[in-house]
């Protein structure tokens, strides 16, 4: 049954600072209740938060899906635009673009991205200037 | 009943009419209603005390010990909760109120309070030696909100302080100091918490701690109030009792327990929605220079506990004013360093995750379980109404998985269903008369 899979879809709005964290709790409750490890599951709240909200502060609106088998998550950011011009760059500890808007509700550490890769057993980023980004993290549970 | 499933907080079946306020105001989901009656769900049930509020027929109560009980002991300590201070008008000094409790049958009274400061410096100490992954730490003090973090924070359990509550080193204190100065048999003192909620019951009879709590009871605040209150009336001052610190004092404020353990990078948060929400934050490492983290269940903190008699806000002004009359001097000075030594502070054993949340032990079947609870929220209309006897749709359609419900429970699925019956019969009628 390892080709058992859970798929769900969680459209995210641009500068919906409102609702930000809205998707990432949902996710995350539903880990909680399919029984997730503590400390994996600690791990794919953080980086599923950072995706949403980068998708928040910084595309054109996207969506964040979760993929799960018995024996892993996937976590995907998927979003319209903009794209990153230089993803080593976007990649760096404290880089960051975050309007003052974004800067004034707390975000723009350029903590988000590194945070992610941390936290994700894989990570993988492709993106194109005026079409989008697209973010695979991978998790092992079991 | 076995101790270990205890809960403090209980129906009243004959008083409970059935309706939705408790069941929409339960942080944790723990109340259902069936066959017109209430039903609290033991192992989601984290004593917050939230439907004793708001229930208008009184029929959810907090299961704590009569006065009487401590006739049991042949010596009695009684150990005020901090936030027993803020409930009298006027202005009254903390020595009048324990002496009150002397004339109400207590032989010896030792303040929480001073548990508290002796608490606040075990905390610092250890807080020099906690490793970066440690911070913030989370107070362990509103056993709500230990409760809560085990069912739906448990990645957190590391964070939280492993220090026992103020009262519990109370106890331990009271009844050593007693038995010395009175050459005494432990066995013969009883150690009696003046408690403004339920949770601290419940933590006496229940902990999650500690193998056996070092007090023998819990007093409800309310219950010996008006007896307190005329004792306290022709007060001459025979000694000054008090002896905590204004920081200790504090804690029965939102807010207090922080000012006292670690004043910067720190945050006080009261009320159960607002703590479950910046728990949310620490979570998702929102809050990354967060060194403490204070959060108690109740408005305003312990003072505004379900157990008080008076409003949250006036016992908090009385608090403070108390205290600008107290002793400033920090724990780290006042507390001898011999109390950390001579008495174990620290818990017995570990906070153990609470899986309730779970849908199954076995995760395709949870998984098969959460896809089958997914289609049925689509089907359910969405009102979140509490018709079914659950406090949400979603709830509503995890307890039809579980075995607890059937999809008929659901007013307007029935309504649905029946309309559909209707119209068959009247095709039937048509049929048959053709
Ligand atoms: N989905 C995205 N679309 C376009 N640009 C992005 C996207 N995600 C990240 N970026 C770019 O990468 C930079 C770094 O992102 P990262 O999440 O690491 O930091 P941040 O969002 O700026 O700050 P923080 O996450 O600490 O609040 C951003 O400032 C932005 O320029
Ligand atoms: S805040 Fe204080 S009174 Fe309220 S539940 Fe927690 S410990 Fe009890
Ligand atoms: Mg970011």
């Amino acid at each position: 049954m390892a080709d058992y899979i859970i798929r769900d879809s969680y459209p995210v709005q641009t500068a919906a600072y409102e609702s930000a964290g809205d998707a990432s709790a949902r996710i995350k409750r539903k880990l909680k209740q399919l029984g997730i490890d503590s400390a994996i599951l600690r791990r794919i709240a953080v980086a599923s938060y950072e995706a949403e909200l980068n998708l928040i502060i910084h595309s054109h609106g996207g969506e964040l899906i979760m993929e799960m088998t018995p024996k892993s998550i996937v976590l995907i950011s998927k979003d319209v635009g903009p794209g990153i011009a230089d993803i080593s760059q976007a990649l760096k500890e404290g880089y960051s673009t975050a309007s003052e808007e974004a800067r004034d509700l707390g975000f723009g550490a350029g903590m988000g991205l590194p945070n992610m890769k941390r936290n994700a057993d894989s990570f993988d980023i492709t993106s194109e200037v005026g079409v989008g980004t697209t973010i695979q993290m991978g998790f092992q549970i079991a | 009943m076995n101790e270990s499933k205890f809960h403090s907080v209980r129906l009243d079946k004959d008083k409970c009419k059935g309706c939705t306020n408790c069941l929409k105001r339960c942080p944790t989901e723990a109340i259902r209603i069936r066959g017109g009656r209430a039903h609290i769900i033991n192992e989601r049930c984290i004593d917050c005390g939230e439907c004793i509020r708001v229930c208008d027929y009184h029929a959810k109560y907090a299961q704590t010990d009569p006065l009487s009980v401590i006739e049991r002991f042949k010596y009695k300590i009684a150990l005020p909760a901090p936030s027993l201070y803020g409930q009298f008008k006027g202005k009254i000094d903390r020595s009048q109120i324990l002496e009150g409790l002397l004339k109400i049958g207590f032989d010896d009274v030792f303040e929480v309070a001073t548990g508290a400061d002796i608490v606040t410096r075990a905390i610092r100490e250890n807080m020099r030696n906690a490793t970066p992954d440690q911070f913030p730490l989370i107070s362990s003090a509103c056993p709500v909100i230990v409760r809560l973090i085990r069912s739906r924070f448990p990645e957190l359990i590391s964070h939280v302080v492993d220090i026992r509550q103020p009262m519990e080193v109370a106890a331990m204190v009271a009844r050593k100091e007693f038995c010395k100065k009175h050459d005494v048999d432990p066995g013969d003192v009883g150690c009696f918490f003046i408690t403004p909620c339920a949770a601290k019951v419940t933590a006496i009879r229940n902990p999650l701690t500690l193998q056996q709590s070092a007090c023998d009871g819990a007093i409800s605040m309310i219950e010996i109030y008006g007896l307190l209150a005329g004792s306290m009336k022709n007060f001459t001052l025979h000694a000054e009792r008090a002896t905590s610190t204004a920081y200790g004092v504090g804690w029965a404020k939102s807010g207090g327990e922080m000012a006292a353990v670690a004043p910067e990078h720190s945050m006080a948060v009261d009320g159960i929605e607002n703590v479950i929400r910046v728990l949310e934050e620490i979570e998702n490492n929102k809050l990354r220079d967060l060194v403490f983290f204070e959060g108690a269940a109740c408005t305003g903190g312990c003072v505004g506990g379900p157990l008080t008699f008076e409003n949250s806000y006036i016992a908090r002004n009385a608090i403070r004013a108390l205290m600008s009359g107290c002793d400033f001097t920090h724990p780290d000075e006042a507390v001898k360093a011999s109390y950390l030594t001579k008495y174990n502070l620290y818990t017995e054993r570990p906070i153990t995750p609470n899986s309730v949340m779970r849908l199954d032990d076995d995760i395709i079947e949870a998984m098969r379980k959460m896809e089958e609870m997914e289609q049925i929220v689509r089907s359910l209309p969405g009102y979140d109404c509490g018709s079914c006897g659950s406090p949400t749709c979603r709830t509503f359609a995890e307890d039809i998985v579980r075995g607890f419900a059937t999809k008929m429970d659901c007013i307007h699925m029935l309504k649905d269903q029946l309309k559909i019956m209707a119209q068959k019969m009247v095709e039937l009628s048509n049929t048959t008369r053709e």
